[in-house]
């Protein structure tokens, strides 16, 4: 956590911002809520011989009462959020009924005659110490479901009313040092307009249940409640993951307008985000999107993105700076398949220079390293190097959601090598009998110009094709982007690129392949509509590009956008074809848009 | 007494759903079974100290039933291990 002063205000009160975990975006402007519940202190005493009964029928009766709040919890949120949400409560359940802890707490108020709750709380205590000694932090986390229903069954031992969050009715933000996710599920949605602890983590039970319920929620922010006052106004902001306390009038006014952006985006967003990409005579485009390192995914899904249409794989390296190892590779691959599942990822092998996969050949120096020895290139050079990649890509495709994908492939050829190679590592993984998807699909980049134009026999050697215009605009056009003097000449709207988009797309098809697109045009609105008529698969973009993108395709038939790609495909410069388009735009989404596109 | 040794393969380890699934497995035996990691040996019918044991994803974990039904009940728990506790 950092803190550290907006030095704005002029006010004695400072104004602070604490860092903590984002666990349930969204923004909140209020006054802060103290939940002041003091830790319970449980006291040993001696008890007689003949209270030893008493003190065991004692703990039955809170035993029981402790888990009817528990199962009143559980329905609550089986019917406020959902079934499955409700299932988190079970082990909080199980451990009430855990006969080998009860039976030993039993045994032990006979033996020392101690009471009830001193003696339970010793028997738990035990067991968390050695969870707090795990390496594993989401097991450590556990520790936080064992001290709830520890203390809800100490007050109830106690007598003590546990203090629910239903009465707090006036909007407030809630500060409090820990929470439980019974807590949580009692809040109501109009006072409690989000809240902040000092414990917890991203994964806890508390996030889920604040996210489902759409409250805003920052955790893990270690000593946020020693900190805050009583009716003090605070910004929480759960996108983030930050607290303001004390902010200044022009802060405030900030964060009121980004609290509304976001109700407006989220809005916008959960109405799209379940709707499929297909125009309005049912042609579905498949909406995609590209990553660069698995926790990217979340927010691919969040944007409505049906699988990952291009994950950057050579990211993990440059997030690095170091080959990740099989196991890396594999726990990142998989990771992104569980998260997208059933939907599928499109993992992209290595782009990147030689040097980069081997230490030995040293820091290459390229007059034209984009003309040079890299990519699939220097992975066919490299065949040890490239089959750990391709293994940890078989052996995480065990669901069957992993598509591979192999770059800059400039003729027949070379696939075939990259697909012996494939083939090698399958029949090794085979003969150690390691599960992987026999009929996994592998296609390719389509961005070399010879690519393009060798279509046919590429599609006959591969399941699919994935346009890549960034690098396919380059070559064709010979423009380096980076280069600020011919940057202009760089257009994706070139007459000559678009044939080779459409020409490709076409091979595909009558060679039974599906072709997707995976450049920046993806992403641009002013795109969409001829891609459709073009007749491409898939669309594979920037995560935030997918709702404008799937707007578009929404209110537009098949055939309009295949009469639009015919009209354009006919004209012969980049400047005719732009108006064309920018024309068209207009007049399909109006005048209001246009700026968008310039 | 039947005994064997699994890998914990979900992603999240034994933390406390596949736990609780384990425990209830567990209790539907007759026999005694116990879990041991290392040299942390705990009984399998009791909820917290099956996740006392803390078992990550990628340690091994040593199934031990004894008594009539130990074979099905090391066969049944194994399975749960193996089918990843039902976690996509």
């Amino acid at each position: 956590m950092s803190l550290r002063s907006t030095g704005k205000n002029r006010n004695k009160e400072v104004c602070t911002i604490h860092r903590g975990i984002a666990a349930s975006p969204g923004v909140a402007i209020g006054k802060a809520f103290l939940l002041n519940r003091e830790a319970v202190e449980v006291k040993e005493e001696k008890i007689s011989e003949n209270e030893v009964q008493r003190e065991i029928l004692r703990l039955k009766k809170a035993l029981d009462e402790t888990k009817k709040e528990l199962s009143k919890i559980k329905e609550k949120v089986a019917k406020r959020i959902d079934p499955d949400h409700a299932k988190i409560f079970d082990p909080q359940i199980m451990i009430l009924e855990d006969d080998f802890i009860n039976d030993a707490v039993i045994e032990r108020i006979k033996q020392s005659r101690n009471n009830a709750e001193f003696v339970y709380k010793k028997v738990i205590d035990s067991t968390i110490q050695i969870l707090s000694s795990s390496q594993d932090e989401y097991l450590k986390e556990r520790i936080l479901d064992i001290n709830t229903v520890t203390s809800r069954l100490i007050y109830n031992l106690l007598g003590i009313k546990h203090l629910t969050l239903e009465s707090i009715d006036s909007p407030v933000i809630l500060i409090a040092r820990t929470l439980s996710p019974g807590d949580v599920v009692h809040m109501k949605k109009e006072s409690v307009l989000g809240f902040a602890t000092d414990a917890g983590g991203g994964t806890s039970h508390v996030a889920l249940l604040a996210k489902s319920m759409e409250i805003p929620a920052v955790v893990g922010l270690k000593n946020i409640f020693d900190q805050v006052q009583n009716d003090q106004s605070i910004i929480l902001d759960g996108t983030r993951g930050e607290v303001l306390i004390c902010p200044d009038e022009e802060t405030l006014k900030e964060f009121e307008k980004r609290r509304k952006y976001i109700l407006k985006k989220t809005a916008e967003l959960s109405e799209l985000k379940l709707l499929p990409a297909e125009t309005l005579d049912k042609r579905k485009i498949e909406l995609s999107a590209n990553i660069e390192l698995p926790q990217d995914t979340d927010s691919a899904l969040e944007y409505g993105a049906e699988g990952i249409g291009l994950f950057r794989t050579e990211y993990l390296y440059l997030a690095q700076s170091d080959l990740p190892t099989e196991e890396e590779q594999y726990q990142a691959y998989q990771g992104v398949a569980d998260k997208v599942y059933p939907k599928s990822v499109i993992l992209r092998t290595f782009d990147l220079g030689g040097d980069k996969f081997d230490a030995h050949t040293g820091t290459l120096y390229e007059m034209n390293p984009f003309l040079g020895w890299r990519a699939i290139r220097a992975c066919l050079d490299l065949p040890e190097i490239f089959k750990i990649q391709l293994r940890a890509m078989l052996k995480a495709s065990s669901k069957e959601n992993i598509k591979i994908m192999f770059p800059m492939i400039s003729e027949t050829e070379e696939l075939k090598k990259a697909k012996a190679l494939l083939e090698e590592v399958k029949e090794e993984l085979r003969k150690k009998k390691t599960p992987f998807d026999e009929n996994i699909e592998v296609g390719i980049m389509v961005e070399i110009p010879s690519a393009a134009l060798s279509a046919d026999s590429l599609a006959k050697e591969c399941d699919f094709f994935s346009i890549g215009t960034n690098d396919l605009i380059q070559y064709t056009l010979a423009v380096d982007r980076g280069n600020e003097r011919i940057a202009h000449l760089y257009q994706g709207f070139h007459p000559a690129v678009l044939k080779l988009v459409k020409q490709t797309i076409d091979a595909g098809h009558r060679n039974g392949v599906w072709v997707g697109l995976c450049g920046e045009m993806a992403g641009d609105p002013l795109a969409t509509v001829l891609l459709v008529g073009m007749g491409v698969d898939e669309l594979s973009t920037s995560a935030m590009a997918i709702p404008e993108v799937k707007k578009i395709i929404r209110s537009i038939t098949f055939e309009e956008a295949q009469e639009l790609a015919q009209q354009i495909l006919n004209l012969s410069t980049v400047d005719e074809i732009k108006k064309h388009l920018i024309a068209d735009y207009a007049k399909r989404f109006g005048k209001d848009n246009k700026s968008k596109l310039e | 007494m039947v005994e064997r040794k699994v890998e914990v393969i979900n992603r999240l380890g034994l933390h406390a759903r596949p736990a609780a699934l384990l425990v209830q497995k567990a209790s539907k035996f007759k026999c005694e079974i116990k879990l041991q990691k290392e040299n942390l040996e705990v009984n399998a019918k009791s909820i917290l100290s099956v996740m006392a044991l803390a078992a990550e994803v990628g340690s091994f974990v040593i199934i031990k039933a004894e008594g009539e039904d130990e074979a099905v009940a090391v066969e049944e728990l194994a399975k749960l291990f193996e089918e990843k506790f039902g976690e996509e």
